[in-house]
């Protein structure tokens, strides 16, 4: 080998000088410099010599084994195609009930459930800072009643179900369980994923309500819940997708989002949680965004990261609990509002990366989702893009078919290499959650986001329809809207719902709830009692406010 | 040398897509404008009154999340009840072509809909307002 790599070495020599003096001359290279969209430098061709270093069994295993770099299952898709979930939700709990029936109809395997920012940001409907946000970018629940409609007629303990929400995740959580109990199923039979990912809210997202202290106990509350009573249940989703969507690098994404799991790992042992009773369960979430092999790359390195951090670091032994098993959803951010067509092809190659980077599940994105939510023929080619890749490429008949890849095993060094660098950082400033406090991950952010937005202004970076292949165009897409009377509707129903219900046992319910947040109780038991009794996220989360208080985001640009 | 323009850069309502505001903040500053960046979830009442505090030619309002149709009206409206009537105000994000018709009619000067080079929005600046 050693014999193999000297020759090598020595002809490469001679093809760099030939290229040097005969070709560039007369055909010069399109630039200087070929870069990734995080900076590494992406050479004319790839040989043995790059990837020298690699040792097989210790750096990419077989698939299923540590350190998982090449799949965290034995068979992939060969066994079982990723779960097809699209992330839906709008207006009423009656209006993405229906949709997502047509999801399940049209073959998608899994529900992902979209809430609206007042859900998300824990207040009702009828809240002064709801108004114009009730039914926007998600479907808008208020209590258990609008949970009961928006899984009518879907069997729980058939589909599993994420559930895109975080500060307030607790009471979604026990509202899904209340929902169940009520068709029959029991909470062991529930399969799903909460996103519970608090940090890359402060850090990119924006929902949070409480601050980083409360909120991190929350997030442990309810791993400790989970590792007891929902023992299909991914207890987080920590999240990388939105961290990318802000503007960072995928160094940064995967380096941000690990140094976040990091410090949830750290919160449960120190919660009194065993790192064999809840890593099984957490779960990641990435974007899948336009530079093809780095995307792929991406994912691989995050699998020998999580890998060696959580068995070396956190002396985790249990083989789930090193397994870094992700979702992925395709890069919003790259959507364009110009020729919205051009974004099937987009999204097919986004997709198509994360299928090649071993993803558990995944969402593609729709053509017209820079223009409004999606539409239902929008959403239906972006399905049938995941359908083509799983039945018809025959990317899914072996197991990461790019491992070996001399660029590609290359790129993987140099990301996971790149990520340790950062999140050695965070930890030598105290860990993610100090970092935070410090605005470092956010202004690392700012600076990717505003040189990647620069290179697009100046047409370094080409983007079909934008800056280069404009056409003059108009919107021939129908496109989704929410009526306006859903806000309305709303609250009527909120209004009669408080009515309707034992207000002595909301108050009941509300006042244990405030008891046990002042003391060290976990919190999922009484957000529990406190919802079947109908009491509304925005009052469970006002008895929290009050106990907790609310962050404040310091804006810095 | 006139003085600069002061911009107020706002996210009206509970989104939290905050990235098409900052590099749009930073790249103003760039461009010689003094910024100010009022952070998330901002009610127009407290959009109009950090305008009125800070003394701004402009409001750039940046609303992803579907509720422009509320907020920007509502921050028009504010503006009128305080009597002013100086103060531009431009509205970007997720906006449908079919709604900008009735921004404008609300008093909105432009809406600069995403893949809008900062090249055009600082020509409508440079055209449109004066300090």
């Amino acid at each position: 080998m050693e014999r193999n790599n000297k020759d090598l070495a020595s002809t490469m020599e001679q093809w760099e000088q030939k290229i040097q003096q005969k070709v560039l001359p007369r055909l010069p290279e399109r630039k200087q410099e070929f870069l990734t969209h995080s900076g590494i430098p992406v050479q004319r061709v790839y040989t043995p010599l790059d990837t020298a270093d690699l040792n097989y069994l210790e750096d990419l295993g077989l698939p299923g084994e540590y350190p998982y770099t090449r799949a965290v299952q034995p068979t992939m898709y060969r066994g079982r195609l990723w779960t097809m979930r699209q992330y839906a939700g709008f207006g009423t709990a009656e209006e993405t009930n229906r949709r997502f029936k047509y999801l399940l109809e049209q073959g998608q395997t899994g529900l992902s459930v979209a809430f609206d920012l007042p859900t998300q940001i824990g207040y009702d409907s009828d809240h002064s800072l709801s108004y114009g946000e009730v039914g926007k970018v998600g479907v808008a629940i208020d209590s258990l009643q609008d949970m009961e409609t928006l899984f009518s007629g879907i069997p729980l303990d058939k589909v599993s179900t994420s559930m895109t929400i975080n500060s307030p995740a607790a009471i979604l959580l026990a509202m899904y369980i209340a929902v169940a109990e009520k068709q029959g199923v029991a909470p062991e039979k529930l399969s799903g994923t909460i996103q519970n990912d608090i940090l890359k809210e402060y850090i990119a997202r924006g929902t949070y309500i409480f601050p980083p202290e409360p909120s991190m106990r929350l997030v442990t509350d309810i791993f400790g819940y989970c590792s007891r009573n929902l023992p299909n249940w991914n207890s987080i989703s920590i999240s990388g997708y939105h961290i990318r969507e802000a503007g960072s690098t995928a160094v940064q994404e995967i380096a941000f989002t690990i140094a976040n799991g990091i410090a949830y790992v750290e919160a449960a042992i120190k919660a009194g949680l065993s790192v064999d009773d809840f890593a099984p369960r957490l779960s990641f979430f990435f974007n899948a965004h336009l530079n093809f092999f780095e995307e792929i790359a991406k994912f691989r390195a995050a699998r020998r990261i999580w890998a060696r951090i959580m068995k070396e670091r956190f002396a985790a032994r249990d083989p789930k609990s090193q397994m870094l098993r992700f979702h992925t959803q395709t890069a919003g951010c790259t959507l364009t509002a110009q020729q919205p067509d051009t974004n099937i092809m987009r999204v097919a190659f986004q997709a198509l990366s994360a299928v090649l980077g071993g993803t558990q599940s995944l969402h593609t994105n729709s053509r017209d989702e820079a223009l409004a939510l999606p539409s239902e023929d929008s959403v239906l080619i972006a399905l049938r893009t995941q359908q083509v890749i799983a039945y018809e490429t025959g990317v899914t008949d072996t197991v990461d078919p790019l491992g070996g890849s001399y660029f590609v095993e290359s790129l993987t060094n140099q990301m996971e290499k790149a990520a340790m660098e950062y999140i050695n950082k965070i930890e030598a400033m105290g860990g993610a959650v100090r970092a935070i406090e410090e605005g470092f991950q956010q202004m690392e952010i700012q600076d990717s986001a505003y040189h990647y937005q620069m290179e697009i202004e100046s047409g370094d970076r080409v983007v079909i329809g934008v800056n280069k292949f404009q056409t003059e165009e108009k919107t021939p897409l129908n496109l989704l809207k929410v009526d306006p009377v859903v806000e309305e509707n709303q609250r009527i129903k909120l209004e009669a719902l408080k009515r309707q219900r034992n207000q002595a046992e909301v108050d009941r319910a509300l006042a244990r709830l405030k008891e046990a947040a002042g003391g060290t109780d976990n919190l999922m038991p009484p957000i529990l009692e406190a919802v079947k009794a109908y009491a509304t996220l925005g009052e469970i989360c006002d008895v929290l406010r009050e106990v907790f208080g609310e962050y404040q985001q310091r804006a810095i640009f | 040398m006139s003085n600069p323009i002061r911009i107020l850069i706002a996210k009206p309502g509970l989104d939290g897509h905050d990235r098409g505001a900052k590099v749009i903040a930073q790249a103003f500053r760039n461009a010689g404008m003094e910024v100010i960046y009022t952070g998330l979830r901002q009610t127009p009442e407290q959009i109009v009154q950090a305008a009125i505090q800070e003394d701004v030619d402009i409001i750039a309002l940046s609303c992803l999340s579907g509720a422009h149709n509320y907020l920007f009206p509502r921050v028009m409206e504010l503006l009128r009840a305080e009597g002013i009537d100086d103060i531009t105000v431009l509205g970007g994000g997720v906006i449908p072509e079919d709604d900008i018709p009735f921004l404008k009619e609300s008093g909105i000067a432009e809406i600069f809909t995403p893949g809008t080079p900062i090249k055009t929005m600082l020509e409508f600046i440079e055209k449109n307002v004066r300090r």
